[in-house]
C-alpha cells in the first residue's frame, strides 16, 4: 500500500501537525518508503495467532480507587504557556 | 593521585570507603572533565551546583557510616528522565523549558542510594533515532575516531549522550533508555557496557514516553560490574507503573565472576545476514569461543521470525508514539505557537515543536491506527510480535540459557552519513537489538573488539525474562577475554 498527497494531508490533520504544500511530496516519499519496508509482514502466516497485548505474563495490579494526591494547582499550572486563576488558557473555542 | 575520572564505580566505591579521596573531590574532577569536553556535546545541561551539594551530603553520610550503595558516585542522566526542578526536554523543542515538579522513580532510587547528579545528557529527540542526530540540541560526538582520521563519528542513539559521556570519562555511569536498541547500540559504538533489562524490571514512571510497550530504562557503564551495581539501584517495583513487576531485585553484582560452566548458549542462524562484514562475523565466533572456553556449551538455534521484527517494530513503535505524543498540544506545558483558533494553535505548535524524525513517526503511527488500516497494519504487527516472542520461548524451552549475537551490523559511522535519503537505512542499525524489545527480554551489549579501522564493536547477549544475572555472568566472561577499550583523548 502507498499513500497519495491527499492522504498525507489527511493524516497530518488527524495528527494535528501543520504541513505546507511544499512539504507534502517529500513526506509522501518518506512515508511510502516506510510502508514499503513494512510490506514484508504480509508474507507472514498469522492464522490463529493472538495479537500481543502484554509482553510479560502478569496480571496488572490494581490500586484502591482513592484520592492520594492533589491540592497542588500551583504546581500543575506552573509550566503552562498561559494561565489565569489555575485555569489553562487557550484561544476562544466557543463563539 | 591517579585521575579520579578514570576509576570504575567499584574502584571509586573502595576509594571513598577507605577515605583515599572525598565525594566532593570525585565530583569536582568530573565537573572539570565535563567543562573540558563540551565539544562532544554530551551534556545538554550541566548542574554543577546541585552536584557539589549532593557530593557534600554524600561525604557527610559516608563519614557517619551511612553511605548508600552509590554514595558519592557522580552520574549523568539522560534528558528523558524527569528530574525535579531541573529542566527536562527529551531533547525536543516542544518541551521548551519544562521544569518537572516531580522526579522519575528510577532517578529517585539513584539519589536514595547516594548518587550525585552531574547533569542531563543529550539524546535523540524523544529517543527516536540511532545516531543522536535528531536532538534539538544538535548531534553528540563519539570520543572514538577511526585510526588516522579526524572524521567526527556518531555515538549511536538514542542514548548517545549517555554512551559518549561514559566513554569519555565525563561521568562514572549514566542512565539510558532502550525502545529498539537505544542502550545497546550506543554502548557498542563507544566500547561501553549497556543493559536493557526485562520489560517491567525498571519503573517507567517519570520517563518521557516514546513507545510504552517497548520502553525500558537501564544503565550504561564502563564495566559489567559497574552496570550491575547501577542496575540494582535502578530496578524494582513501583506502584506508579502498573507494568512494573513486583518481584525481588537480586544482587546483580554477585553474578559477576560466577561460573558459566554448563550453560547452553544459543547461536541463532538467522542473525547471520547476507553481506555481513567479515569482522563482525569473526567477532561473533570469537565471542562464542570465549564462552566455550569458560565451560559453556554452544548450540545452533533458530529464531525464524527474526527478519520481521524490524518492520513490525516500525508499526508498533510509531503507533504508540503517535498516541503518547498527542499530549504535546501547547496547552499545559512546553512550546505554544499563537494562532487565531485552537486547531491552528495545535497544528502550528506541533509543526514547529517536533523535528523531522518525530513528525515522520507520528504521521506513520497515525496512519497505521487510522480507520480502515488498523487491522492491516497494527493488528498484524502485534500478531507477528507474538510469533517473535514464541521463537524465543521455544528456544529457552530447549534449555538455552542465553543467546549470543552481534550488537550492531557495523561500527560507528560519520555524522550525516546515514538515513539522509531513506529513513529505513538508519533503522537497519537496530536489526540485532529490536527483537529483544519486541519480546520484552533482557539484553546486554559488551565491548568485544575493534574493526579494521580501530573502532569498537560489541556483542549482545539475550536472556530469559528476569534473568539479567546470567547476562552479567556471561558478559563478564567476554569482557575478561576481550579486555577493556578506552578512547584516546583528543578533545
Amino acid at each position: 500500500m502507498s499513500v497519495d498527497a491527499t492522504t498525507v494531508r489527511r493524516i497530518a490533520h488527524l495528527a494535528r501537525i501543520a504541513v505546507s504544500d511544499a512539504e507534502v511530496p517529500h513526506l509522501q516519499g518518506e512515508l511510502n518508503a516506510m510502508l514499503a519496508f513494512v510490506e514484508q509482514l504480509s508474507e507472514v502466516n498469522i492464522d490463529g495467532v493472538e495479537p500481543m497485548t502484554s509482553v510479560t505474563p502478569m496480571e496488572m495490579k490494581k490500586r484502591a480507587d482513592v484520592v492520594n494526591d492533589g491540592e497542588i494547582a500551583d504546581v500543575i499550572v506552573r509550566n503552562a504557556p498561559d494561565t489565569a486563576d489555575h485555569f489553562f488558557l487557550v484561544p476562544k473555542v466557543i463563539e | 593521585m591517579t585521575d579520579l575520572t578514570s576509576l570504575t564505580i567499584a574502584e571509586a566505591r573502595e576509594g571513598l570507603a577507605s577515605k583515599s579521596f572525598t565525594a566532593a573531590e570525585l565530583t569536582d574532577a568530573h565537573l572539570a572533565a565535563i567543562e573540558a569536553a563540551r565539544v562532544l556535546n554530551a551534556y545538554v545541561l550541566e548542574t554543577p551546583d546541585r552536584a557539589r551539594e549532593m557530593a557534600r551530603a554524600a561525604d557527610a553520610k559516608i563519614a557517619k557510616g551511612e553511605g548508600g550503595p552509590l554514595a558519592g558516585i557522580p552520574l549523568g542522566i539522560k534528558d528523558l528522565f524527569a528530574t525535579r526542578d531541573i529542566r527536562t526536554t527529551a531533547c525536543s523543542k516542544i518541551l521548551g523549558n519544562f521544569i518537572p515538579p516531580y522526579e522519575s522513580t528510577v532517578t529517585s532510587q539513584l539519589w536514595r542510594d547516594g548518587a550525585v547528579l552531574l547533569g542531563k545528557l543529550n539524546n535523540d529527540e524523544f529517543a527516536m533515532g540511532s545516531s543522536n542526530e535528531t536532538s534539538c540540541f544538535g548531534p553528540v560526538t563519539n570520543p572514538w575516531r577511526r585510526e588516522g582520521s579526524n572524521t567526527t563519528l556518531v555515538p549511536g542513539g538514542s542514548s548517545g549522550g549517555s554512551a559518549s559521556a561514559v566513554a569519555a570519562l565525563l561521568c562514572m555511569g549514566a542512565t539510558a533508555t532502550d525502545t529498539g536498541g537505544s542502550i545497546r547500540q550506543p554502548a557498542a559504538f563507544t566500547a561501553t557496557v549497556g543493559i536493557k533489562p526485562t520489560y517491567g524490571r525498571c519503573s517507567r514512571w517519570g520517563i518521557v514516553a516514546f513507545a510504552s510497550s517497548l520502553d525500558q530504562a537501564g544503565p550504561i557503564a564502563r564495566t559489567t560490574r559497574d552496570a550491575a551495581i547501577l542496575m540494582r539501584s535502578m530496578a524494582g517495583h513501583d506502584p506508579k507503573d502498573t507494568t512494573s513487576v513486583d518481584i525481588a531485585v537480586p544482587d546483580y553484582e554477585a553474578a559477576i565472576g560466577k561460573s558459566v560452566k554448563g550453560m547452553k548458549i544459543g547461536i541463532p542462524k538467522e542473525y547471520r545476514l547476507d553481506g555481513m562484514p567479515a569482522e563482525i562475523e569473526k567477532l561473533w565466533s570469537e565471542g562464542a569461543q570465549w564462552l566455550k572456553a569458560a565451560g559453556a556449551e554452544l548450540v545452533e538455534v533458530s529464531l525464524p521470525h527474526t527478519k520481521y521484527a524490524l518492520p513490525a517494530y516500525y508499526i508498533v513503535a510509531p503507533a504508540e508514539a503517535s498516541s503518547n505524543l498527542a499530549r504535546y498540544d501547547g496547552v499545559r506545558y512546553g512550546l505554544r505557537e499563537p494562532a487565531k483558533n485552537i486547531i491552528e494553535m495545535y497544528e502550528d505548535t506541533r509543526a514547529d515543536g517536533f523535528g523531522d524524525e518525530v513528525r515522520r513517526r507520528v504521521l506513520i503511527g497515525t496512519y497505521v491506527l487510522s480507520a480502515g488500516y488498523y487491522d492491516a497494519y497494527y493488528l498484524r504487527a502485534q500478531k507477528v510480535r507474538t510469533l517473535i516472542k514464541k521463537d524465543f520461548e521455544d528456544c529457552f524451552a530447549k534449555g538455552v540459557n542465553a543467546i549470543l549475537t552481534p550488537a550492531t551490523p557495523s561500527a560507528a559511522f560519520g555524522i550525516g552519513e546515514k538515513g539522509g535519503a531513506d529513513p529505513v537505512e538508519m533503522y537497519l542499525n537496530d536489526i540485532f537489538t529490536v527483537t529483544v524489545n519486541m519480546a520484552g527480554l533482557p539484553g546486554i551489549a559488551v565491548p568485544a573488539g575493534k574493526d579494521t579501522q580501530g573502532l569498537p564493536l560489541g556483542l549482545q547477549l539475550i536472556g530469559r525474562p528476569f534473568d539479567e544475572e546470567t547476562l552479567f555472568s556471561l558478559g563478564e566472561v567476554i569482557e575478561r577475554a576481550a579486555g577493556r577499550f578506552t578512547a584516546p583523548r583528543w578533545w
